[in-house]
This record gives structure tokens, C-alpha cells and sequence, in this order.
């Protein structure tokens, strides 16, 4: 059995506009922290708004979930992945959510500037302390590898609904046709 | 219309291995990707890790110290402006009128418990902390120029003045293949040679090294150097006060005399040419660049690094303020980088630190060890 049910737009729009960069900022992050090359400014320049704007389109798209919930699983995936996917979408939606306050915490307890761009600053969120920067600073590597190897999970999922499934799943967030707008699908099928 | 591979219906039994298959490959491309990424599949690239494991080989292990530098006192004072360098950088810093600064003096090294002594190189670190929040931090040294231009070649030298494992001393072998291999530092260190050495911090002259450049208010931009030039006056180190065995001589010098009177420098700015060297920190420039006078950095209080307020701050060089920006020298970045390293890692170790080689009791006594 298939699904037809699909992602809302919106949920699809925050969800592609999101996942590269994510992955990005994953690749940069791990990047950064190992240089110390010309390009470790840039990264960290690029590293520290971008992880901000993670962060905003995070609050927004939580709040897109509870407005446009998302399509059930088909009857056909047993219950042990069914928990599975469950579970790895909140771990995910906690990372995305907490990663960028752990790097913005830390900064803080560090008393690094938070440069967004040019003069534009956030304000500390947490007081200055060592001993609280150097925690902080280890979670924000231990989430970022947990945040990696949820994604690979989550990447590793989809392709397998995609390919060997083929139950639906992949293309209710994969799949760019546009089949809600009868005016639409008449012009596409006119064509 | 739908890639094949992503069609309706059943897949026959190969074809789900292949698919499998297909599938593992690109997991383990990512994942390949990202430890590529992370250094973990290049022995030989220069990473962060590997440059604080340089120094631990150089310096040993120093629980919750700094990993360069590591030797120093807290200051705090003030840096009134002159108003000179606002027609040139927008910083928020250089309009006139009196910033809080935070400090630090110190000694190149990683050794925090090191004997002081004339030839070894000091630096001042300064934090200028103007109320709109757009602070400038930068450390300075007390030689015309640095003895290297890329992280590879201070990786390199911290290797070659390693102590060997055998006879517990650098092998001098080894630091002439280094300094063979590297020109620039020949050139540098006969620079370094040459200059005068004062008879302690308070009438040492500070240089910033590498280049920045400033940014006005309409975006042009100015290529700088900048200095800390003492007011106090000149006198050249004896070494006396070495040789009578006080450790920490030239520490309890400068705690006596920010006690007895607060203690000035001017900040000197120098205008580069389009033609100075900008990339290498191992070149001067010429003596003939004009000089601002941006204004004066006085230091009133020493405290131990024990309670000081510079301890838990990372004197990142690429801390800027709008108004300052970075030069092409790849010594920001890898100062930058390998700083930010060396203060999470006392950070981590906050805990085991033992007291600094200048204690608050020594603060206490005036400088009296």
C-alpha cells in the first residue's frame, strides 16, 4: 500500500529551505573546529548567522507543525519503525531547536562577541564563567555529532522509503508535483 | 516525471540489494565527507588538535594555562582617545573621549612557571571595552617583527625547539634544518636580535604585528600597524635583578610601578603603503610610514590572573570592532583558530589549574616575592 498523502507546502517549503543548511553548517562547523587556515574566519563568520537563522526558522516551523500537521505513515511500516521515525524527528527538531542556543550560551559564558554581520550584535545570554563555557563547549560538539548521525539516519530512511519501500513516504516530502490546484494540473496535462 | 529508481510498486530480490547497496554508498560518502572535513583522514594537514599537541611536546603539560604566553599578570586601565585615528576607522573606539581596557602582560612561552629573563619576548594584551559593545581585543609583543608568516612554519619551529626525548634539550640539529628551510625567520630573527631591550614592561614598546586594516564611516579603507609606545622612559635591561635569583623580576617590577603611579603608553598607529607587506608578519615596513597618534592606553591596577579580570578572556586577535578589519596575513586566522583551542582547553581544566607563578599574595606585597 501506498500513501498519496503529502508534506503541506509550507511544511515542504521550511523543510527544503532548512536541510542544506544544515547540513552545511554541519560541514562547516566540523571544518572550523579543525583549521587553522586563512578560511577559519570566514567559517566561523558564516558558522555564527547562520546558525541564528537555523534557529528562527526552527521556532517557525514547530509552530508550522502544529498548524499543518504532518501526513500519517502508511499502515504498511511496522510499529518498530513507525517509533523510529517518530522518535528521530523529535531528536532532530530538539537539535535544531537547541543546537544554536548551546553555540550562542557559550559564546556568552565566554564572552566572545556575537557578531552577526558588521556591527549587528546579539546581547550574552548566560554570565561569564570558564567552567560553564568549557561544558557548554563540549555539548556543542556532542550534539553536533548526534545531529550528524541523525541526519545520516534520517537520509539513510528516506532513500530507503524511496527505493526499496517505494510506499509514498519519500515523495510526501521529496516530491515537487503540484497536484492540489486543479487549474494547475489541467495547464500540466494540456501540455 | 519520477526517476525510475524512485517508481510504484515492488523492487525484485536483486534489486534490493543493489538498491541497498546504492543506498550504503551514499551514507558512506557523507559520512566520508564530513571526517574528511573534520581533518581525520589527513595525517599530515595542519589542524588545531595537532598545533596544541605541537605545543604540549614543546612545553609540556600546564594544566588550565594558557598554552602560549602562559606566564602573566591582570592590569586594567583606560585608553583615552585622541580623536586622531576616527578619520580613518569608524570603531567606535578611536572617537575621543576614555574606553575601560582590560589587560594583560605576559611572557612568549609556554612554560607558565619560566624564570624571567631579558631576551625572552613580552607582550601586552589589550581589551577595549567602549559602551556600545563592540569591543577590540589585540595582543602585542616587544619585537619590531614575528619570527614566522604561516601556521606551518610556527608549527615547524615548535617541533624543531622541542626538547629530544633522550637528552631532554632542543636538538640544534634540528632547528637548522628548520631555519634552513624557512629564510624568512633567518631574516626575522636577525630583526629581533638587533632590538633594544628595556629594563622591563612599563618602558617596552608593544607591536601589533600583523596588519589590519581600518574602515571609515564612507567604507574606504586603510591599511595599519599598530603599537604601544611607552611614555615612561627608556632604560636598557642589566639582567642584574635576573642574576640575583628573583623569578619573577620583571613582573614585581611592573606590580611596583603601576602601585607607585599608573603606567602609559601611546597607541601608535602606522599608515601602510599599497606596496607594504600585508601577508607576512615577518617583514617591516618601511621606517618612513607616517604615524597617528590615536591616543593613550594608562594602566592603574595589577591583579593576579588568580582573580584578575583577563583571566577568562581569549585575547582573539580577530575580535575587531566595525571600523577594523582583518588583512590577508593567514596568521589572524591561525592565531584566531588556535587561540580559541588553547581557551577551551584551560577551560577544561579549569579545575586542576594550580596557582599562577604570580600570586594575589605577591599583588598583595607590592611586587614583592
Amino acid at each position: 500500500m501506498t500513501t498519496k498523502a503529502r508534506f503541506p507546502a509550507a511544511s515542504r517549503l521550511l523543510h527544503w529551505i532548512m536541510a542544506p543548511m544544515i547540513v552545511a553548517m554541519l560541514f562547516i562547523g566540523v571544518g572550523m573546529a579543525a583549521s587553522v587556515s586563512a578560511r577559519y574566519d570566514l567559517l566561523v563568520s558564516i558558522h555564527r548567522p547562520l546558525g541564528i537563522a537555523i534557529f528562527v526558522l526552527c521556532v517557525i516551523r514547530i509552530v508550522n507543525r502544529f498548524i499543518n500537521p504532518p501526513p500519517e505513515l502508511p499502515d504498511t511500516v511496522p510499529s518498530l519503525q513507525r517509533f523510529a521515525a517518530k522518535a528521530s524527528h523529535i531528536v532532530l527538531y530538539a537539535l535544531m531547536f537547541i543546537m544554536p542556543l548551546v553555540g550562542w550560551g557559550m559564546l556568552s559564558a565566554a564572552r566572545y562577541p556575537i557578531v552577526l554581520y558588521g556591527p549587528l550584535r546579539l546581547p550574552p545570554i548566560l554570565p561569564h564563567d570558564l567552567t560553564l563555557y568549557a561544558w557548554l563547549r563540549d555539548l556543542h560538539t556532542d550534539l553536533a555529532y548526534l545531529l550528524f548521525a541523525t541526519f545520516l539516519a534520517h537520509f539513510g530512511a528516506a532513500l530507503f522509503h524511496g527505493l526499496i519501500r517505494r510506499d509514498g513516504v519519500f515523495g510526501s516530502m521529496a516530491s515537487w508535483r503540484i497536484d492540489r490546484n486543479p487549474s494547475r494540473s489541467r495547464l500540466s496535462r494540456a501540455a | 516525471m519520477k526517476p525510475f529508481w524512485f517508481g510504484p510498486g515492488p523492487v525484485s530480490n536483486a534489486g534490493v540489494l543493489i538498491r541497498l547497496g546504492a543506498i550504503g554508498a551514499v551514507m558512506l560518502s557523507v559520512a566520508g565527507a564530513f571526517a574528511y572535513t573534520g581533518g581525520w583522514l589527513s595525517p599530515v594537514r595542519l589542524t588545531q588538535d595537532r598545533m596544541l599537541a605541537a605545543f604540549q611536546e614543546a612545553n609540556g603539560t600546564h594544566a588550565g594555562f594558557r598554552r602560549n604566553h602562559a606566564k602573566g599578570v591582570c592590569v586594567t586601565g583606560w585608553f583615552e582617545s585622541s580623536g586622531q585615528a576616527a578619520a580613518l576607522s569608524k570603531a567606535a573606539v578611536f572617537k575621543p573621549g576614555r574606553v575601560p581596557v582590560v589587560g594583560r602582560f605576559a611572557l612568549a612561552g609556554g612554560m607558565p612557571f619560566q624564570t624571567d629573563a631579558p631576551a625572552t619576548v613580552r607582550s601586552m594584551a589589550l581589551r577595549f571595552l567602549p559602551p556600545s559593545g563592540e569591543e577590540w581585543r589585540t595582543g602585542m609583543n616587544n619585537i619590531p617583527v614575528f619570527v614566522v608568516n604561516s601556521a606551518r612554519g610556527f608549527y615547524e619551529q615548535l617541533l624543531a625547539s622541542s626538547p629530544d626525548p633522550v637528552t631532554g634539550k632542543p636538538d640544534p640539529a634540528r632547528m637548522k634544518m628548520f631555519l634552513a628551510a624557512h629564510p624568512e625567520t633567518v631574516r626575522a630573527l636577525a630583526l629581533i636580535k638587533q632590538r633594544q631591550v628595556t629594563s622591563g614592561f612599563a618602558n617596552s614598546t608593544f607591536n601589533g604585528l600583523n596588519a589590519f586594516r581600518f574602515v571609515d564611516a564612507a567604507g574606504a579603507s586603510t591599511l595599519v600597524r599598530w603599537s604601544t609606545v611607552p611614555v615612561q622612559s627608556v632604560a636598557t635591561d642589566s639582567a642584574e635583578p635576573s642574576a640575583a635569583g628573583n623569578k619573577n623580576y620583571l613582573f614585581d617590577d611592573l606590580i611596583a610601578k603601576i602601585a607607585q603611579h599608573p603606567q602609559q603608553w601611546r597607541l601608535i598607529v602606522t599608515i601602510g603603503h599599497a606596496s607594504d607587506p600585508t601577508n607576512d608578519a615577518t617583514l617591516p615596513w618601511p621606517a618612513s610610514r607616517r604615524q597617528i597618534d590615536a591616543g593613550t592606553v594608562t594602566i592603574d591596577q595589577a591583579s593576579s590572573e588568580d582573580s584578575g579580570r583577563c583571566a577568562a578572556v581569549n585575547y582573539d586577535p580577530l575580535v575587531l570592532p566595525s571600523g577594523i578589519e582583518p588583512s590577508d596575513d593567514p596568521l589572524l586566522s591561525a592565531r584566531s583558530a588556535v587561540y580559541a583551542r588553547s581557551f577551551t582547553l584551560r577551560a577544561e581544566e579549569a579545575h586542576e589549574k594550580p596557582p599562577s607563578a604570580v600570586t594575589a599574595q605577591e599583588l598583595q606585597a607590592g611586587g614583592k616575592s
